[in-house]
């Protein structure tokens, strides 16, 4: 188990882990904009942004990840867009959470009561604004656990991208696996880390929950 | 109740890991006319006993040979999916060793796919017999498992675009994009020469090296010679090898550590093999189609 703190392995793994953890972070903003964007887009009296969000949420929900990551990693490079691999990892992953978001959002949307919209709507709010200020806080409260599911399945979903050039906590695995060491004491560590992004996430989770559940 | 929800997120990561190992692609085209050279046959040895080598008793009970190999080097150790058959230097070496143990191909021996990462744990489990697949020889490895041979050395090379005039070895790499396979020795070997401030590009194969080679995202794919003839082939006229090798990668096969009649008896039948012809037929009919010629048979190291 000691695997760690010999051969200068340690500032390979905590590379991997601050790496895993900023893929995570950035991918997770991003994607909470993505879903909440699509969510607007799903409710919003606009066909075209519908269409456009239904298509979107279809598309990314129902592909791998993995073969969405292939998509992006080989496939965009192909129509001339190229970025490194870490944009391209920060792409598939939060457009491929986005869509989660957007659903969860969404069921969140339909549990607030129609009441409330037509009691915007007869104040004189815009759309914009029934939805920024009466509908969206009262959906993303009552949507906090199946959202924590959602992020704390990211880091983990982002071990993928270790297999496409994106040196994170599977990387590392890789790597020392590579090196000859033994597998289970790798294995150990990695997981571990792991463990302490999702429990980190899940942790802020509960915190939130208390803080804003809604009373019923 | 921690260390079973410690096992669980451990194995969520592992599924997920799993899945993202792919990358097929179709079967190099072996098929070069009639004069192409011909695949040697082994005489299955009968009446083999190796006393006190408890994977070959096992073997013998199983009453097939279990032999680990790799499915995606072109030329090496390849698995052709559309006819379900497995070919290259690396199967005809696994052969070879399996005729004189007594065990005959096809009906008595079993080839199964080990990746990289999982050598160690596939032989020391005891999950294959011995494993034949660009296995370098290395004294990290040899704390877990133990090697017959070296029965070929490969050494670490370039593979450029074809018109690619300025990386002629590992010296002209410096700041330029090169891509290996995830973790791979042959990274950090070239590190040092792209240098610190320019990371390697890293897949889990290197068909997808290959593909990013030639949509021009990075410069050269670097690893052992033989895996870049392979592809070398597969691509030709697209790309080249530099051929400037900088290390020397001893291919051994990987045996339990413990089992020292086996070792033995696997490094006689290299001997024999490389003595009777068969090693240059068997590379000829393989590597050889590449067009490189076979280089000298390295000396078995016997522990």
């Amino acid at each position: 188990m000691g695997i760690l703190f010999e051969d200068g392995n340690f500032a390979l793994f905590r590379d991997g882990f601050l790496q895993t953890v900023e893929l995570s972070a950035i991918s997770a903003l991003l994607a909470l904009l993505i879903g909440t964007l699509l969510a607007a887009f799903r409710v919003s009296p606009v066909p075209a942004l519908r269409a456009f969000g239904t298509v979107w949420v279809n598309v990314f929900r129902n592909t791998p990840l993995t073969v969405l990551f292939f998509a992006v990693v080989f496939g965009l490079p192909r129509l001339d867009v190229h970025f490194d691999n870490f944009t391209f990892a920060v792409i598939a992953l939060s457009a491929y959470t986005g869509s989660f978001v957007c659903e969860v959002l969404r069921s969140g949307i339909n549990t607030v009561p129609m009441g409330q919209a037509e009691a915007a709507r007869s104040l004189g709010m815009t759309f914009g604004q029934t939805l920024r200020l009466i509908i969206l806080p009262q959906a993303a409260r009552t949507v906090l656990s199946p959202m924590s599911s959602i992020f704390i399945a990211l880091p983990r979903n982002s071990a993928i991208a270790g297999a496409f050039s994106v040196s994170d906590l599977y990387f590392t695995q890789m790597t020392l696996t590579d090196r000859g060491y033994a597998i289970f004491a790798i294995f150990f560590w990695v997981a571990l880390a792991y463990l302490a992004v999702s429990a980190t996430v899940a942790l802020l989770f509960r915190y939130l929950e208390t803080r804003l559940e809604v009373a019923r | 109740m921690r260390t079973r929800r410690t096992i669980a997120a451990a194995l969520s990561v592992l599924a997920l890991t799993a899945v993202a190992a792919c990358g097929k692609d179709g079967s190099p085209n072996a098929a070069a006319g009639d004069n192409a050279p011909k695949l040697p046959t082994y005489q299955v040895k009968t009446d083999v006993k190796l006393d006190g080598s408890k994977t070959w008793a096992a073997a013998k009970s199983r009453g097939k040979l279990i032999i680990g190999a790799k499915a995606d080097q072109p030329y090496l150790g390849f698995e052709d999916l559309s006819t379900n058959t497995r070919n290259g230097f690396d199967i005809e070496i696994a052969k070879m060793i399996a005729a004189d143990l007594g065990f005959s191909y096809p009906s008595q021996v079993e080839f199964k796919t080990v990746v990289s990462a999982n050598r160690e744990n596939a032989i020391s489990q005891g999950q294959i017999d011995y494993y034949v697949g660009t296995y370098t020889i290395n004294p990290k490895r040899k704390e877990s498992v133990s090697f017959a041979g070296p029965y070929f050395v490969a050494g670490q090379d370039l593979l450029v675009r074809k018109d690619n005039t300025d990386i002629t070895g590992p010296d002209s790499l410096k700041g330029k994009n090169v891509c290996s396979v995830t973790g791979s020795t042959s990274v950090k070997q070239i590190q040092p020469y792209v240098g610190a401030d320019k990371k390697v590009t890293q897949y889990d194969t290197y068909a997808q090296c290959v593909d990013k080679l030639l949509t021009n995202e990075i410069d050269a794919v670097t690893t052992d010679d033989a895996i870049l003839m392979g592809y070398g082939a597969k691509n030709a006229g697209k790309t080249k090898v530099v051929g400037k090798p900088f290390s020397k990668e001893p291919y051994g096969v990987g045996l339990n550590k413990d089992d020292q009649v086996l070792r033995n008896a696997i490094s006689d039948a290299l001997k024999a093999h490389e003595d009777n012809g068969d090693w240059k037929k068997a590379y000829d009919a393989t590597l050889g189609l590449s067009g490189a010629t076979a280089p000298a048979i390295p000396a078995l190291e016997r522990y």
